[in-house]
C-alpha cells in the first residue's frame, strides 16, 4: 500500500497516541512520546512491524505517544494508513 | 451453569475509542462489559474505535468477564464492518441497540451464524443482547424476547425510550413503570434475563442504589452501568441477604420432611409451604450458589419431588 493523502488517527488522551502520515518519496518515522526515553526503541519496533504488514516503503509518518501499549500503537497507526493509502476514504 | 443463573448484575459500558478504559477491562470487577462502537464513538471515528477493540481483544487472550460489544444499529452503515473487525476477536455476543422488532434481532442472528461457519467456530458462540429502547421496541419485546436461540436478555433503554416519548427521565422512574414491567414479563416468559438501563447520575449513589433496589423488586437480574464506580452498590444490592438465604434452607428442608411424610405442602412458622413458595426459596439459592456463598446440590427434584 502506498500514502497518496495526508491523515491522522488517534487522541491526545493518556494512553493513546496521535499519528501523523504524508506522502513523501522516502520513508521516515518520528516518534516523539511522553516515554521517550524509556521506550522508543520499543514504539518504534512496533510502528516497523505495522508498516512492513502494511508494504509501506515511502512516506512520513509522525507519532506522538501518551504512553500507549503495543495494541493501541498499532490500532492508531493500521487507521491511520487505511485513511492515508488509496482506495480509502478517510473516514467510513 | 445453566445460562439462566450466570451472573449478570453488573454490564458496564466502556468506549470504544478510549485505550485507557478499553485496558482496565480485565481490573474492573463487574459481571460483563459492553464495549461501545455505537453512541460513544463519534461518526468520524468509527473505523479508529473497530481498529482499536479488535487489537486490545485479541490481546487480551485470558478473560475473566463476558465481552459484549455493541454494534451501531441495523438501520446505520456501519453495523456490518462493525462485525468484520470485531467478531474474528471473538467477544461473547453482541449487545443490538435500537432492537425494535424481532425481525432484527432474526437478521443479526442470521449474519452471525454465517460468521461462525466462517471462522469455523461452534454455531451459537456469539450471544445476542437486544435493547428495547424506543415505544415500538416496548411494544414488541415479547416476541423479540423469542426471537433467537442466542438471546441472553432484553437490555432496556430509558435514555432513548423516554426520547422517543419525548418526556424526561426522573430519578423516581414512574415514567418507566410499565415498560419497565412488559421487559421483565417478556424475558420471565422466554426464560432469558432481564437488564435494565443505565442510571446516568455517576455523583448520586443513593438515587442508584434506590433505582437498583426498585428494579431488582420488579423482575430483572442486573443493569447497565457507565462507571465503574456503580458496580460495588449493584453487586451490593443484588447479593442475596443471609437471612433470605436461611430462610431459604428453611422451606427446602420444611418441603423435603413434608414429601417424607407424603404431603406436598407444609407450615413452617406459620407459614404454608407449597410449590410456588418452594421455587422461589430455591432461586434465592441458586442466585446465592452463583454468588458463591453456599455450595450443594440443586435441582428440579427438590421443587416436584421423585417421580
Amino acid at each position: 500500500m502506498e500514502i497518496v493523502r495526508k491523515a491522522q488517527a488517534g487522541t491526545m488522551q493518556s494512553s493513546d497516541l496521535m499519528v501523523f502520515l504524508e506522502p513523501a518519496p522516502q520513508l521516515r518515522l518520528e516518534i516523539d512520546s511522553t516515554v521517550k526515553k524509556q521506550f522508543e526503541h520499543l514504539i518504534r519496533k512496533q510502528a516497523e512491524s505495522v508498516l512492513q504488514r502494511f508494504s509501506i516503503t515511502s512516506g512520513v509518518i509522525r507519532i506522538s505517544d501518551r504512553g500507549a501499549l503495543d495494541y493501541a500503537i498499532a490500532a492508531r497507526l493500521e487507521t491511520g494508513l487505511l485513511r492515508a493509502c488509496a482506495d480509502q476514504r478517510t473516514s467510513s | 451453569m445453566e445460562d439462566s443463573f450466570r451472573l449478570r448484575r453488573s454490564l458496564l459500558y466502556v468506549p470504544g475509542n478510549m485505550p485507557s478504559m478499553l485496558q482496565n477491562i480485565p481490573i474492573f470487577e463487574s459481571d460483563a462489559v459492553m464495549i461501545d462502537l455505537e453512541d460513544a464513538v463519534p461518526y468520524s471515528e468509527k473505523d479508529a474505535a473497530r481498529t482499536l477493540v479488535h487489537s486490545f481483544l485479541s490481546t487480551y487472550r485470558e478473560r475473566n468477564k463476558e465481552i459484549f460489544v455493541r454494534i451501531n444499529g441495523l438501520k446505520t452503515d456501519w453495523w456490518q464492518q462493525d462485525l468484520l473487525a470485531i467478531l474474528p476477536a471473538l467477544p461473547d455476543g453482541i449487545r443490538l441497540p435500537e432492537a425494535d422488532s424481532p425481525e432484527l434481532v432474526e437478521q443479526l442472528d442470521t449474519v452471525l451464524t454465517e460468521f461462525e461457519e466462517e471462522l469455523g467456530i461452534d454455531i451459537g458462540h456469539f450471544k445476542i443482547l437486544p435493547s428495547i429502547e424506543t415505544a415500538e421496541g416496548v411494544i414488541n419485546c415479547i416476541k423479540t424476547a423469542r426471537s433467537s436461540n442466542r438471546l441472553i436478555g432484553l437490555a432496556f433503554g430509558a435514555e432513548d425510550y423516554t426520547a422517543s416519548l419525548e418526556i424526561e427521565r426522573t430519578k423516581t422512574g414512574e415514567e418507566l413503570f410499565a415498560a419497565r414491567t412488559r421487559v421483565v414479563w417478556a424475558c420471565k416468559a422466554a426464560g432469558i434475563q432481564a437488564i435494565d438501563t443505565i442510571f446516568s447520575d455517576v455523583s448520586d449513589m443513593e438515587a442508584l442504589r434506590r433505582e437498583t433496589t426498585l428494579i431488582k423488586t420488579l423482575g430483572f437480574s442486573g443493569k447497565s452501568l457507565v462507571n465503574p464506580r456503580q458496580i460495588e452498590i449493584v453487586h451490593e444490592v443484588f447479593a442475596p441477604k443471609q437471612e433470605e438465604v436461611d430462610y431459604a434452607l428453611q422451606v427446602i428442608e420444611a418441603i423435603q420432611k413434608a414429601r417424607e411424610m407424603g404431603t406436598g405442602v407444609i407450615s413452617l412458622g406459620g407459614k404454608m409451604i407449597d410449590a410456588p413458595v418452594v421455587k422461589r426459596a430455591l432461586k434465592i439459592l441458586k442466585t446465592a450458589q452463583a454468588h458463591g456463598l453456599i455450595d450443594m446440590p440443586l435441582d428440579e427434584e427438590v421443587i416436584y419431588g421423585h417421580k
